[in-house]
């Protein structure tokens, strides 16, 4: 299982550091959206992985560590926030600069699409 | 009252800022101004009767009343309760200026500024690592909400680096808390001085990897090289009263590199004492050497005043690296002193670029502005200080720095960088002043004159450079017994929270 776990977060996280590194806005999001998954994994798993086992005293021999599980909670909001802010900033910055590249505009002028807007 | 005085820094903007969405406040920025105004003074009475409770005792609390390590705890030493002060008065400062009127460009300004506070001040007072994510984060959504305020292709452009950059580093400031706490098994940052001490070395490979991805998370905030690149762009463009704010989001970073590179995983850390360390110095030298080259090629008084914050940081964070930790007091008042100043010169340049007209703060001939003889005579101040001329604070703070790096092994580099840094503020800044002042070129503007809010602002945040040299000898106390503290007083702080001295 724990192959598996860690084989995940390994993908997940190289997919999103390829995705944010690429020139126009929507990728550069959907990275940040596969490491924020990346990194919720990543967290659950530092308090080791338990099958059957509760974070609640009195219901089993073994326990799950509880601290984890919350610090994901939080880190799932905050991240969804922050998703949901760079979403609706791509779109402001593709409707005030003209282009959804991340510096405005492509390097190379030859890929930047006729302005229609 | 009393025992609760160390959240009020976190409440008191969170309850305001909170009101101000609500009917009585909403929609009216009369209201909003007087509103933050009486909030910043009450903030300014807590900050100070903060530093004089802590500099009897460190005051530790716990929130709700859990039991630490396991609840989140704050932690007010002398060093926490001196960054809060600073934030108060450098938000004095912002708030003032921006009440002359860009806090009516866009919605929801002075709300967003609370909030930012807000953030800055948890982030200086929490003891507790993940908790010091959470309030970074906090800082960060009122920034991205703050720099972009008043739009613009600009600061949209500016914005979208600064927020994505932003996003990617708390990414990683969570693998690297998921690191340590994997390895060391605690967040409390008292308790994680305490286990690294006793780290197994079968775990330390790992541990040192999120120590060193701590350090980038904190270099990125901080502006370390390479992680620099967003800040002229950011600074420069943001709105004058934003700016200034961020004078202080940079030492946040340099705060949280003390903390935990410095102290938590310094000296006594056992297997991953000074795992930062062989790290910082060059990037510090480099960020000097860039900020300098940067000095020298600005094009116009922000991106200046931007490259002014780069050499700062580095300035800073090789004054942390000196062997013994004997520079981090004279670090603490070069930190007063450059926050103070660098805000009030993002101010200058703005009230100085609106009344340029067109020609805005570049260096190019333009218009005489309306009020040469009161800018020139603010901006002389303003440059002396941040150079470091003797009658300035700037000049104690590097004299110190300089003094401590005394008969180190790193000397040579330390005093080499520093002083040819200053000579290079003094040829880019006397080149500022007269092109902006004497490079003239057709009548008067028309242009309105700076209002008194404005100036009062610019004066306040200037007048505390010659304060510091005044209460020099205070001030100086205080920092050096706050790096002695916060080196030595983990230990302290641990007992403290098992003993229970807390509610």
């Amino acid at each position: 299982m724990e192959a598996l776990y860690a084989l995940c977060v390994g993908v997940l996280t190289t997919c999103g550091i390829f995705l944010t590194l690429r020139g126009r806005t929507f990728p550069v999001v959907m990275g940040m959206t596969m490491l924020s998954y990346a990194v919720n994994l990543f967290l659950f798993a530092s308090g080791r992985l338990t099958i059957n086992g509760p974070a609640i005293l009195g219901f089993s021999v073994n326990y799950a560590d509880p601290l984890p599980q919350a610090l994901v909670l939080t880190a799932i909001v905050i991240g969804f926030a922050m998703t949901a802010f760079v979403v609706i900033l791509a779109m402001r910055a593709r409707a005030d600069l003209g282009d959804d590249h991340v510096d405005g505009r492509a390097p190379d002028s030859s890929e930047t699409p006729k302005n229609q807007s | 009252m009393m025992q609760h005085l160390v959240v009020l820094p976190i409440l008191a903007p969170m309850l305001m800022a909170v009101m101000m969405l609500l009917p009585p406040l909403q929609n009216t920025i009369y209201r909003q101004r007087i509103a933050s105004f009486f909030t910043m003074l009450v903030m300014l009475g807590i900050a100070i009767l903060l530093i004089i409770t802590s500099s009897e005792q460190t005051q530790v609390y716990a929130l709700g009343g859990w039991q630490p390590p396991f609840g989140i705890v704050l932690v007010a030493d002398r060093l926490a309760s001196m960054m809060v002060l600073l934030t108060t008065v450098l938000g004095c400062g912002a708030l003032l200026y921006a009440s002359a009127g860009d806090d009516n460009l866009g919605m929801y300004f002075h709300p967003l500024f609370l909030f930012q506070l807000m953030g800055i001040n948890g982030a200086f007072l929490t003891g507790d690592i993940f908790n010091l994510f959470v309030f970074f984060e906090i800082l960060l959504i009122a920034s991205y909400a703050l720099l972009i305020h008043g739009g613009g292709k600009q600061k949209t452009l500016a914005s979208v680096h600064y927020v994505s950059l932003n996003l990617v580093g708390s990414s990683f400031f969570l693998f690297a808390l998921g690191i340590l706490y994997g390895t060391l098994g605690t967040l409390n940052i008292a308790d994680m001085a305490d286990a690294a001490s006793r780290l197994e070395a079968q775990e330390a490979v790992l541990a040192k990897t999120g120590v060193l991805l701590l350090l980038l998370v904190f270099g990125l905030k901080a502006a370390l090289l390479p992680l620099h690149f967003w800040l002229t762009k950011t600074y420069s463009s943001a709105s004058a009263p934003v700016a200034a704010l961020f004078a202080i989001m940079t030492k946040v970073g340099i705060y949280s590199i003390f903390r935990i590179h410095g102290v938590v995983f310094g000296e006594e850390a056992g297997l991953l004492a000074n795992t930062a360390l062989p790290w910082i110095w060059p990037m510090a030298i480099l960020t000097l050497i860039i900020g300098t080259i940067g000095l020298i090629g600005s094009s116009s008084l922000k991106v200046l005043t931007a490259n002014l914050v780069l050499i700062s940081v580095g300035t800073l964070l090789l004054a942390m690296v000196i062997p013994g930790g004997i520079g981090l007091g004279a670090a603490l008042y070069y930190m007063l002193h450059t926050t103070l100043v660098s805000g009030a010169l993002f101010l200058l340049a703005d009230m100085i670029g609106k009344q340029r007209g067109k020609a805005a703060d570049r260096f190019v001939p333009a218009r005489p502005i309306q009020q040469p003889g009161l800018l020139g005579t603010l901006f002389f101040l303003a440059a002396l200080a941040v150079i470091g001329m003797p009658p300035m604070s700037g000049f104690v703070g590097k004299v110190m720095i300089l003094q401590a790096a005394n008969g180190t092994s790193g000397m040579i580099w330390i005093w080499s960088v520093i002083l040819i840094s200053s000579l290079a503020a003094i040829i880019a800044l006397s080149r500022a002043g007269t092109n902006l002042f004497w490079n003239l070129c057709g009548d008067k503007s028309d242009e309105l004159a700076s209002s008194q809010l404005q100036i009062i602002a610019v004066v306040l945040l200037l007048a505390c450079s010659p304060l510091l040299v005044i209460f020099g000898a205070q001030v100086t106390e205080f920092t050096d017994t706050a790096a002695r503290q916060m080196l030595h007083d983990y230990p302290t702080i641990k007992a403290m929270m098992n003993a229970g001295i807390t509610q």
